[in-house]
């Protein structure tokens, strides 16, 4: 079902509280946006009254700040640092413990049973990002063989309820337009809100998201009240803080591996791997071992990975990428460029979080944009031997 | 997107159930092997036989020239690593292992009789089914021998299948060689040519002196029916690559295995990129038609 044939419905603002309610009966865990530490966090909710409220957010390149504002409203900023990422796929996970008897490895615990979650506040380009990493995670194909920790994220993911709430006032850094992934949500959620100072426009996405409506005090929405959400969202389509033309930039990048914007970001860039840590679409992960005090059972536990680290690229004898041009070029040309040959989609969804965590402030978009404006063509030394159709004539034209 | 709603397909179940690990599926539950036999192949490296422990699993375990390992030392980790026997005998598993950091060097001092763990095998191994009529020439340097050992082995069971063969390898000093006493067998009784040389003739050695790529003056190459294989350092799999094509061996003809680093083995963890490859599934063997744009840029 798609929200094209459900009819909207309105739930009055003090009926937030009957919505988290809901859930919380149903089992849910509630997460929401919450303040912490002047940062929107997704955090447990066990009412309305602890959502972030009455605030809106200030992005912009190595910059945010909550400001008071409109008190009538809940979702007045955009994201933070963190999201569902947290829970689906979270920074650190045991896959499997096992221990040594005899002659034969034992798995000692099976995974816990997955978490029933409910996502309260998504915004459309997490959903999108959502998406991104079903595919990646195999979600998206039952038939796949997956490993201990992909079944905890499809199971988690599976099991999950999601609440969207569409932008109206999109962030400084967002460019979720560009990238054809909101800022309405239009797939992927079981209810979504637009939201008003007096209540919010509800649609429902799934039928998941219809029995939960059933229990709510819904009532029709007036005309005004569906023609003001549709100029906001209207509105907020237009007010994007940045954009990236995304036309043939798959293959700019392809083609543009050696490229002076390269060494330019390099002497700006800290490595620090913040912007891979806010990423929604970032899958890399390392598992490694522990064992226990007594020797007796070994612990495999994931955790994220960065592509800016040394050892993530470490193959004897030295980091492949061993400078900060090679690790920025290869997180910058798979989100936007080889993530289309891997995994069919872009590994951007335009929610700007690496544009502002990034301590000097690098803007993905920017940085694109600077090749695709001065694009050089130049490749490998062996590009001739794959551009040619013959290829045993290009053979014979490779440099040494 | 692929959904159109929340739902996303397949059943749902309340908690996670999944058949047991069998060897080869993606999962992070080693099975165990026993060590069979070590022989020692120089200074820092020796070949491990081993067996699988379960007998229906090593029924029914299977692999193929060039595919990898993850060799598992329990509390210290996993090293991607070769399978260097006979496919034919694939109960009876060779890994030639090179000690450099923590999990080779726990491997290391593995006994006779004691157990590692194994997920595998991983990867697409070399164009065994492609090599009808041709010449083959096979390049190895250093450990890089490794995987080409079970291509060797099918090259000498399937003679007749193939033209002319020729193994080059090459290492540091003689005492460096990884199979000496096989590649000087080879070399005196079975019909391939082996050629070996050395970057420095330490104890005696009288053969050729050189970088493995010298070697090329010495054999006569068919471009157009030869098939090249090539694993080594870096270095190694660049020059050589580039000496083939000058020989106009066509880009489709020439393959190459490559390193990287490998935590998973099964294109999730993300370690092992190579431009939009995964080397872990996509490899580790190449066709160089397929990587020829990104082949030899720095850092990719
Ligand atoms: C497909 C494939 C097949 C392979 N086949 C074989 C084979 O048949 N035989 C074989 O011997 N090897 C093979 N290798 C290589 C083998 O996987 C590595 O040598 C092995 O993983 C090393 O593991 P380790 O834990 O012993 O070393 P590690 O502890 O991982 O480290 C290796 C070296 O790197 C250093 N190091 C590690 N991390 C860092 C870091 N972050 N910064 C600086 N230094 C660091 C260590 O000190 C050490 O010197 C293969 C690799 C691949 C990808
Ligand atoms: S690359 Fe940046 S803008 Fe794109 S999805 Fe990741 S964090 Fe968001
Ligand atoms: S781009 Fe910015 S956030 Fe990412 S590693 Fe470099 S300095 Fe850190
Ligand atoms: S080793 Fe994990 S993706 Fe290749």
């Amino acid at each position: 079902m798609n929200a094209d044939d459900s009819v909207r419905q309105f739930l009055p603002k003090a009926s937030l509280e009957a919505l988290i309610a809901a859930l919380r009966d149903q089992g849910y865990t509630v997460l929401g946006p919450r303040e912490r530490d002047g940062v929107i966090a997704l955090r447990e909710v066990h009412a309305a009254a602890d959502l972030a409220h009455g605030m809106h957010d200030e992005q912009a390149p190595g910059h945010y700040r909550l400001t008071a504002d409109d008190d009538q409203l809940y979702f007045n900023y955009v994201l933070g640092a963190d999201g569902p990422k947290r829970y689906l796929f979270p920074a650190q996970q045991r896959v499997v413990q096992l221990h040594v008897e005899g002659q034969r490895f034992v798995m000692d615990a099976a995974s816990p049973a997955p978490p029933k979650l409910a996502f309260l506040g998504v915004r459309a380009c997490e959903l999108a990002a959502i998406a991104v990493q079903d595919r990646v995670f195999g979600a998206d194909d039952p038939r796949t063989f997956r490993c201990e920790a992909e079944l905890s994220y499809c199971e988690t993911r599976r099991n999950a309820f999601f609440v969207a709430v569409n932008c109206t006032r999109p962030g400084g850094t967002c460019f979720c337009v560009s990238m054809g992934t909101g800022p309405k949500a239009e797939r992927g959620y079981d209810l979504a809100l637009t939201e008003l100072r007096a209540g919010f426009v509800v649609e429902i996405g799934s039928e998941r998201g219809r029995e939960v409506a059933a229990q709510l005090p819904l009532r029709l929405p007036t005309e005004a009240e569906l023609e003001l959400a549709d100029i906001k969202l209207a509105q907020a389509r237009h007010s994007m803080g940045r954009t990236l033309q995304t036309d043939g930039l798959r293959t700019t990048l392809a083609r543009n591996i050696e490229h002076p914007r390269w060494d330019q970001v390099a002497k700006r860039c800290l490595s620090c791997g913040n912007c891979t840590m806010v990423c929604p679409t970032c899958f890399c992960s390392t598992v490694v071992d522990s064992s226990a005090l007594d020797g007796g059972s070994v612990t495999r536990t994931r955790l994220w990975e960065s592509c800016f680290t040394h050892q993530f690229s470490y193959a004897h004898p030295g980091p492949v990428r061993h400078s900060i041009r090679g690790r920025y070029r290869q997180w910058l040309r798979h989100k936007l460029s080889t993530w289309w040959d891997q995994f069919g989609s872009s590994g951007c969804v335009g929610c700007g979080r690496c544009i502002t965590w990034c301590p000097v402030g690098i803007d993905i978009t920017e940085e694109a944009c600077a090749i695709a404006a001065t694009p050089s063509q130049s490749n490998s030394p062996f590009a001739e031997a794959w551009e040619g159709e013959g290829e045993a004539e290009a053979a014979g034209e490779v440099p040494r | 997107m692929t959904t159109g709603t929340n739902e996303i397909s397949g059943p749902a179940t309340s908690s996670i159930t999944r058949p047991e690990p069998i060897c080869g599926m993606d999962t992070w539950m080693p099975v165990a092997t026993r060590v069979t036999a070590i022989k020692r192949e120089n200074l820092n490296t020796h070949t491990y036989r081993m067996e699988i422990v379960d007998e229906a699993l090593r029924a029914q375990y299977r692999w193929a020239p060039g595919q990898f390992n993850m060799l598992y030392a329990p509390g210290v980790g996993e090293a991607a690593i070769s399978i260097s026997s006979d496919a034919d005998t694939p109960d009876m598993l060779d890994h030639t292992i090179r000690v450099v950091g923590s999990v080779t060097r726990t491997i290391f001092r593995t006994q006779v009789g004691e157990i590692l763990g194994l997920r595998g095998p991983f990867g697409v191994g070399w164009p065994i089914d492609r090599l009808d009529g041709r010449d083959v020439v096979l390049v190895g340097g250093g450990i890089g021998i490794a995987p080409l050992r079970p291509v060797i082995y099918w090259l000498l069971a399937n003679r007749d299948r193939v033209g002319r063969v020729v193994v080059l390898y090459g290492c540091r000093t003689p005492e460096d060689r990884v199979y000496a006493e096989e590649l000087e067998n080879w070399a005196e009784h079975a019909p391939i040519d082996v050629l070996v040389t050395v970057d420095n003739a330490t104890g005696g050695w009288t053969g050729p002196v050189g970088v493995v790529t010298k070697l090329l003056q010495r054999i006569r190459v068919n471009a157009e029916r030869t098939v090249v294989m090539v694993c080594g350092p870096r270095i190694l799999n660049r020059v050589a690559a580039s000496e083939f094509l000058q020989l106009h061996v066509p880009p489709s003809q020439v393959y190459v295995s490559l390193e990287r680093n490998m935590n998973c083995g099964f294109g999730r963890c993300g370690h092992c990129q190579y431009g939009h490859w995964f080397v872990c599934k996509d490899g580790p063997v190449f066709c160089f038609k397929d990587i020829a744009d990104i082949f030899a840029i720095e850092e990719i």
